[in-house]
């Protein structure tokens, strides 16, 4: 399947509701932590721009806040095309978003063990 | 059997090139009855009319049955040109092969297949036609208007203008609407009330115009040409006819805390009012929900101030009945309630306001006397911090939302205030930031657009693409805005003083209540529906009803003029008459079969069906008396729900009756 209707397959999500009115931006409370914006996710998921969104740490700085999906005055939700795209990197064969080695370098007091050891479940092949 | 007629319309290629209109044509002369039939570019032409007149006067037809548009479209066309070739305009049938056949169908064989057969169907129906003559009703020479904003003012004054009687019914003490609560209108910054205080003026002293204020419509029954109202003339506890509206008694109340709606509660009122300087009439009322005397009967304070003996504590609501031949409703609109948008903080800080708001702390005879100044600071207006330097204006509150709290249309009206506010505050103002965050500004109208530009161009206001997405009360009393900046693909934190909300408009509670009196129908957002969007627009589908404003659709101030002028002008065209003619296709209730239920009496929307006692003869030769129901051919509007509910099959629609139905059902079935 192609990748932007697999995305919008994940995220159930009608991205031509969008008015362009960036409030999910004006409303984002890690818009200065991404280099793409909630709003630049379905403008660019709707042309079919997906590759820089996959490759971009963006897509982690989303804090699944929700806050977007709650404001959006559309009832666009880019909280979930956000997490489409997330899923659809996942989903990449082949690639290990987290290398054992690695582990080491994010241990700290902080982080629960049980943290790490999920994401290296989750996102290494 | 009649001698029929059929003439298949190609419309264009609308329908022939979904239709084999040949086909359907040479099908339908092997019906029976059928002794004419062909098909033409354009029926409803000149030459189609001309066409169906010479077929029936060749061929002595006597019924037509037309295969073209809606009956909606072109029914009454055809009936004239068959009325002048000297049938029966009622032995016309439409047969609607273009809505119900090729606009929804892309084959051209299922197509045709369902022209066919709906063509069957109206020969089978013209089969039973029978001549039908409409009756006259006389029509009631009065025009009454609910609503008295600048909408209804200017309906009643051009009705007034024609010669005809006028009475406005307004719920609020005072005529003048939410145009009295506007400070300058765009896009000629004159001042609002120096435009409408003399409209209010005029209407007042109109001796054709009757101002029903502090009134509602309790109860509308009756027809086009004569309908009857209830109105209900709400106690003032003021006897409006001694009252001098001098204002002692406003200024005596010792209940000051009432919340004063005209400011939108940015101030407060005596229980005892006059709503402002200017109102129509300009008498008192009292506020029966704060007044103490009428509450625990303890105070007459106004009773002992006022020199003109007008305080009746004792007053009632009075009904008044009047006759009318014309309805208009022009019953306006309000802002939405925004509570449900928690992002903006209007109910966590006094400094978050709707631009109605901003209106009143703009306006001369407003809270403040017309100074800008941030609500939260109105009791301490000397302070330095009371001016606000930086004012951000949100606009789409609400509107264009599919979210559940808003409204899913434009508001229309908001782009043009918003550029007027932020002109205005600039321009008096020239030491404060305005931002305006917007998501399209859409100006058509006339010097709509150059007036947006001069905002910008000539007064520096910030115009923003992106919409605020959070407005956060900061401890200094300032407020941060959140908001993305599109063009710049930025997110910006302005320290603002001030934020107006330029709020959804929606229309006015009671136009609800108002469309099930009127029996007028209502979209889903409860806007009037107008009876054809492009072609009748101040009409309502019901007949003898009337839209003006905003009721019908957002609207600025010209075009709720324009619209206005343009239900009056129908209404001089209904009431200019002395008779109408009536829709012949009324019900008819066969008397041997009544058994006197009074089914049909309870369906019946508008009362047209009574019962009554008469004298039948029965099998044996003997008298006997039964209950029979009768109708009022003036007041049945043959919505046929009668027909339905009459268990003995008793009613009748006249030109849909059951043999008719029955005889299209089998006409498609075969």
């Amino acid at each position: 399947m192609d990748r932007k209707e697999e995305i919008l397959r994940i995220s159930g999500v009608n991205v031509r509701k969008c008015m362009r009115c960036g409030k999910c931006s004006g409303t984002c409370p890690s818009y200065d932590e991404m280099e793409f914006h909630p709003h630049q996710f379905v403008y660019m998921v709707e042309s079919g721009d997906i590759e820089p969104l996959l490759n971009s740490d963006s897509l982690y700085k989303c804090l699944s806040c929700f806050a977007c999906v709650e404001r959006c005055p559309r009832g666009v939700e880019p909280a979930k095309v956000v997490e489409a795209v997330r899923l659809a990197a996942v989903r990449q064969k082949g690639n290990n978003h987290l290398k054992a080695e690695n582990v080491p370098e994010l241990l700290d007091d902080e982080t629960p063990q049980q943290l790490l050891v999920s994401a290296f479940r989750k996102f290494t092949k | 059997m009649h001698r029929i007629g059929v003439f298949v319309c190609h419309c264009g290629t609308n329908i022939a090139a979904t239709v084999d209109v040949k086909a359907v044509a040479e099908a339908m002369k092997q019906e029976p009855g059928v002794v004419f039939s062909v098909e033409y570019q354009y029926m409803c032409s000149e030459g189609g009319q001309t066409m169906i007149q010479e077929a029936i006067n060749e061929h002595k037809l006597t019924g037509v049955v037309v295969c073209s548009c809606s009956p909606r479209m072109h029914e009454a066309t055809f009936r004239k040109a068959a009325s002048k070739a000297g049938i029966n305009p009622y032995m016309v049938e439409i047969a609607n092969i273009r809505e119900q056949c090729s606009w929804i169908h892309k084959d051209i064989m299922t197509a045709t297949e369902k022209a066919v057969i709906l063509a069957r169907t109206a020969v089978a129906k013209v089969q039973l036609n029978a001549p039908l003559v409409a009756g006259e009703s006389p029509v009631t020479k009065r025009a009454l208007v609910i609503g008295g904003g600048i909408a209804g003012m200017q309906t009643a004054l051009d009705i007034a203008e024609a010669g005809f009687e006028v009475d406005i019914v307004e719920k609020q003490p005072t005529i003048g609407g939410k145009m009295t609560q506007i400070d300058k209108t765009f896009p000629t910054l004159d001042c609002a009330s120096c435009i409408l205080t003399p409209k209010m003026v005029d209407c007042a002293q109109n001796e054709k115009i009757h101002i029903y204020a502090y009134s509602e419509v309790d109860e509308i029954n009756g027809f086009v040409g004569n309908f009857t109202a209830k109105i209900r003339k709400k106690a003032r506890y003021v006897d409006t006819t001694k009252c001098t509206g001098c204002g002692v008694c406003t200024e005596k109340c010792p209940q000051k805390k009432v919340p004063n709606e005209f400011n939108l509660g940015l101030d407060t009122r005596r229980a005892i009012y006059i709503p402002f300087a200017q109102a129509v009439p300009k008498v008192a009322t009292i506020d029966a929900d704060y007044c103490t005397m009428l509450k625990s009967g303890k105070c007459g304070v106004c009773s002992k101030v006022c020199t003109a003996g007008a305080i009746d504590y004792k007053q009632q609501d009075e009904i008044i009945e009047q006759q009318y031949g014309a309805i208009v409703a022009a019953t306006g609109y309000n802002p939405i309630k925004i509570d449900n948008y928690d992002e903006f903080a209007y109910s966590q800080s006094k400094d978050v306001i709707t631009s109605l708001e901003l209106e009143r702390l703009m306006n001369a005879a407003g809270p403040s006397s017309g100074t800008l100044i941030r609500p939260s600071y109105l009791d301490r207006q000397d302070d330095h911090k009371a001016h606000p330097k930086t004012i951000v204006f949100v606009q789409c509150v609400g509107s264009r939302s599919d979210d559940g709290c808003g409204k899913p249309y434009c508001s229309k009206i908001c782009c043009m205030y918003t550029a007027k506010h932020a002109m205005l505050i600039r321009e008096k103002y020239p030491d404060t930031d305005v931002y305006v965050f917007y998501i399209d500004v859409r100006t058509p109208g006339k010097l709509f657009d150059e007036f947006y530009r001069r905002a910008v161009e000539q007064y520096g206001v910030h115009y923003i693409k992106g919409m605020v997405g959070k407005v956060a009360p900061q401890p200094d009393g300032t407020l941060d805005v959140q908001a993305s900046d599109l063009i710049a693909n930025k997110q910006l934190h302005i320290n603002a003083d001030l934020v107006v909300l330029a709020t959804a408009i929606e229309p006015d509670k009671t136009a609800r209540s108002v469309a099930t009196m009127l029996r007028a129908s209502m979209d889903t957002n409860d806007f009037f529906t107008e009876a054809h969007a492009k072609l009748r627009p101040v009409e309502s589908p019901t007949a003898g009803v009337f839209l003006s404003g905003v009721c019908q659709g957002p609207k600025d101030i010209p075009e709720t003029v324009s619209q206005a002028s343009a239900a009056a002008a129908k209404v001089i065209g209904l009431l200019a008459k002395d008779k109408l003619t009536g829709n012949p296709c009324v019900a008819q209730p066969n008397e041997l079969m009544c058994n006197g239920c009074s089914s049909c009496e309870k369906v019946c929307p508008y009362g047209a069906i009574t019962y009554s006692d008469k004298e039948f003869m029965q099998y044996d030769r003997s008298m006997a008396v039964r209950r029979v129901a009768s109708v009022n051919e003036a007041v049945c509007q043959g919505c046929g729900a009668c027909t339905v509910a009459c268990p003995s099959g008793a009613m009748d629609l006249k030109g849909f009756s059951n043999k008719q139905i029955m005889a299209e059902v089998d006409a498609i079935c075969k």
